[in-house]
């Protein structure tokens, strides 16, 4: 194999309004080989994908694509320069053409301007020839399958006849069949000497396909080196390794009794058969990979989707939830992932967000009474540190992790006796993150039962009682605070230990 | 952290004398002494009691379904089938009318009408999910159609004297104030109240902001939906009751077009067409800002068809205004 590598990333950082998503990183691509790009969310895998695409610019570093040094302002840019990305979802057009889809913004053009549909079209089915693809160039993009479309992105990135392919999480929505597939596609492209940046959490398709491997953590480089030469086990230490029980502000609570009771919740395509019970003053984690279902079940427990089958008890009575206000009757609130579309009325103040959930308790012979939805909004807007101009100023003023405290004032509003977590500092700057770990915390130790589910590690260790790990709908293992090792979660969540249990 | 905030938070921003004079009411209010002086300037007849108190009769009818189209605007919805519905119930009582019916029957035939074609509309809008645009288009049509067909190019009008009362009678006798106008009074007051000082109405403008937050905040979305179709059904019935008795007739074009001009003023009245954004003083002044207009211009003869020209020019021109001013106010480029 080739050892002067095609691709090269040297010193390069990115930074966010209160994130340091890259700093100082290199990496190097290779013709002809798969390269892994490893880490936890979060560590800034999408971020280098982003500038390799020329979606973001780095603030410092530099890239070089055969030698020569190159500087991306936009996609366009990227895919010139021989780089092109394969998505996690698919970003394309349903109602054109599978052709179109390929050469979407550089379609070949006769004179005048006009698009050359003949050579266009038999363009396109020289390249789906060459994926094996059983569909033709001039189909509807929305009559195929989510397998099918993959192979119209992979020869999309084909048609700009790129040296380099990124493939972010490229078998997420595949089956095993098809993942096979896709394999002998990556084998062929390494054949004719491309190089494949390769992005998977599944450690048994990266020790399939890869060569290398490059792990990143929290934006920093942390090693690299052959796939032949290392195990899963050391690559998961490397992608988790810190001492993070120091870092979580976890208090010692007493544990009480069991307020709520979930058994068999079944839905029959998200999730089944998940069992657990919650206890006061207790913090729950939920773990798992992206689709594991763990979102999907704690929704169909707050009422927004229905269960087919299972029990759900509060306090020993059976509870029958149908409509997310049933759910908050019954005292459970949910501070859902999606903030922006799920949690917040971004035009709408600060005010009228805090109160949005309990509006009853504001009311006098049906009239909203102002003076008390401020009164509620300065207590928990002021406990929680809101930072805000004023109560009245609108949501999408404030920052995202001012945006996710006031979702939290709004269901603490509530009075709940269980407080649903999903993945809540997620996209939010340190400082609020902080705060949100201490407050739940504080929540627990008040007697809440609290419900976390959080994709990045350290703070599921650092945070919960007990661990749950889903995988495929299922949860597969828990483990006790005391128990749980990174190493043994990661395993979990992506399927390892289900196969080792059964 | 569970002490006092680290930050001073005021309750509110302090209030500039520019947000005022850009807020949207004002600026109505400005539009709606124009117009009366206007008015006043090209027709002597214009201040006239009885004459204003005439004019109330053309618009109050439409102002009435306004309220509900507001509200069905307001949570991203829109109901083009009200028009219809007046057809169609006017159409019920035209026939029950024929068939001997009383006042006392032809009441509830109206209004039971009205409001089933909104549980209608609702069903399939809120029940299947389909878009209100589309389904109300369909219904627009099948509800002016079943009209037109079972009506044929005939008018019914046998009604009852007390009938016509309702729709040519006067509450109080001075200042003359119709039936009519005094319902749209009474109900505006109703809707005002509701949308802008009670919990419900905290939820209608947190559903037209973003439904799905909505729900996940416990507000059970669609089934408020359902019922503001219903609503808006049973405002387009009492229209149809109003109309029918006014005009003493049931003819098939009864109506006609009547829909747009219920939205126009919902949209002059600065309710948002995306949802979310709207107040009912806003619709009130504008409909009284496109009624006394109509009314002045025609007292002094213009012929409708520039009637309508004239109002489609003042609807852009007034939603541009403020969008101008502040791009100019913030120095960006207008156009």
């Amino acid at each position: 194999m080739v050892d002067e590598p095609i691709l090269r990333l040297d010193h390069v950082t990115k930074q966010f309004p209160g994130v340091r998503a890259l700093h100082d990183v290199h990496m190097a691509l290779y013709p002809g080989q798969v390269t892994a790009l490893l880490g936890e969310n979060g560590a800034g895998k999408s971020t280098i994908v982003k500038i390799l695409t020329g979606i973001y610019r780095p603030d410092a570093g530099a890239i070089h694509i055969g030698g020569k040094l190159q500087s991306f302002s936009s996609p366009r840019d990227a895919w010139r320069s021989g780089v092109s990305a394969i998505h996690q979802e698919t970003v394309m057009f349903d109602d054109l053409t599978v052709a179109e889809n390929i050469f979407m913004g550089h379609m070949p053009l006769r004179s005048g301007k006009r698009i050359d549909w003949q050579l266009m079209n038999a363009r396109a089915a020289e390249l789906l020839k060459s994926v094996d693809a059983d569909f033709g160039s001039e189909v509807l993009l929305k009559r195929l399958g989510v397998a099918q479309k993959h192979l119209v992105e992979i020869a999309r990135a084909l048609s700009h006849d790129s040296r380099i392919v990124i493939m972010d999480e490229p078998t997420s929505a595949l089956s095993a069949r098809e993942i096979s597939d896709l394999f002998l596609i990556i084998a062929q492209l390494k054949a004719e000497g491309r190089a494949i940046l390769f992005i998977s959490h599944k450690f048994d398709e990266i020790f399939r396909v890869a060569d290398r491997w490059v792990c990143l953590r929290d934006g920093e480089h942390v090693g690299e080196g052959l796939i032949k030469d290392v195990e899963p086990r050391g690559l998961v230490k490397l992608m988790v390794g810190r001492p993070i029980d120091q870092v979580f502000p976890k208090k010692k609570i007493e544990i009480g009794e069991p307020v709520l009771e979930v058994v068999g919740l079944s839905n029959p395509t998200e999730f089944a058969d998940v069992s657990f019970t919650l206890h006061k003053g207790e913090i729950l984690g939920f773990y798992g990979l992206v689709g594991a279902g763990r979102s999907e079940t704690m929704q169909a427990l707050f009422g927004v989707s229905k269960a087919t089958a299972g029990v759900v008890k509060l306090n020993g009575k059976t509870l029958a939830i149908s409509s997310t206000a049933d759910a908050i009757v019954s005292g459970i609130a949910y501070v859902p992932e999606d903030r922006q579309v799920q949690g917040t009325v971004l035009p709408f103040g600060i005010r009228e967000n805090t109160t949005l959930a309990s509006l009853h308790q504001h009311t006098d012979k049906g009239i909203l009474s102002r003076v008390s939805e401020q009164k509620i909004t300065r207590k928990l807007g002021g406990r929680l540190s809101v930072k805000a101009a004023h109560w009245e100023q609108r949501l999408n003023e404030l920052s995202g992790g001012n945006q996710q405290k006031v979702v939290i004032a709004k269901w603490l509003a509530t009075s709940p006796k269980i407080l649903i977590l999903d993945e809540p500092t997620k996209g939010i700057d340190v400082g609020s993150k902080a705060a949100v770990h201490e407050f739940m915390g504080e929540l627990a130790s008040e007697g809440l039962a609290v419900i976390l589910i959080s994709s990045e590690l350290p703070e599921i260790m650092g945070m919960a009682d007990r661990i749950m790990v889903m995988h495929e709908g299922r949860i597969v293992k828990n483990f006790t605070r005391a128990e749980a090792t990174a190493e043994a979660i990661v395993t979990a969540a992506t399927g390892g230990g289900h196969h080792a249990a059964a | 952290m569970s002490g006092p905030s680290r930050y001073d938070v005021a309750d509110r921003a302090p209030r500039t004398l520019i947000d005022f004079m850009l807020r949207w009411e004002t600026i109505l209010i400005g539009l709606l002494i124009a117009v009366v002086i206007g008015n006043t300037i090209i027709s002597p007849y214009f201040l006239d009691i009885y004459n204003l108190s005439d004019a109330t009769f053309n618009f109050s009818e439409k102002a009435i379904i306004a309220l509900g189209m507001t509200l069905l605007i307001l949570v991203r919805d829109i109901d083009l089938s009200v028009a219809a519905i007046i057809a169609l119930a006017s159409l019920a009582m035209g026939l029950a009318a024929d068939a001997g019916a009383g006042t006392g029957l032809l009441i509830p035939i109206g209004l039971g009408v009205g409001a089933i074609c909104g549980a209608f509309n609702g069903l399939l809008v809120a029940r299947i999910g389909l878009p209100s645009i589309v389904v109300t288009i369909g219904t627009m049509s099948l509800f002016r159609g079943l009209a037109q067909v079972i009506l044929g190019d005939q008018a019914i009008t046998k009604y009852p004297a007390a009938f016509q009362t309702l729709g040519q009678g006067y509450l109080i006798k001075w200042p003359p104030i119709p039936y009519s106008f005094a319902l749209f009074l009474v109900l505006a007051a109703i809707f005002t109240f509701v949308l802008h000082k009670t919990a419900f109405g905290r939820k209608l403008f947190a559903m037209g902001n973003n439904p799905i937050a909505a729900q996940f905040s416990g507000i059970p979305v669609n089934r408020i939906r359902f019922w503001l179709f219903v609503l808006t059904g049973l405002l387009a019935g009492v229209a149809a009751i109003l109309l029918t008795a006014r005009i003493g007739s049931t003819r098939p074009n009864i109506a006609l077009g009547w829909e747009l001009e219920v939205i126009t003023a919902v949209i002059l009245g600065g309710v948002s067409i995306a949802g979310g954004a709207g107040t009912i003083p806003g619709v009130v002044l504008a409909v009284f800002i496109l009624g006394l207009a109509t009314f002045g211009l025609s007292l002094v003869n213009v012929p409708g068809i520039v009637i309508s020209v004239l109002l489609g020019l003042l609807l852009i021109v007034s939603i541009a205004m403020p969008i101008v001013v502040r791009r100019l106010l913030k120095g960006k480029p207008v156009v």
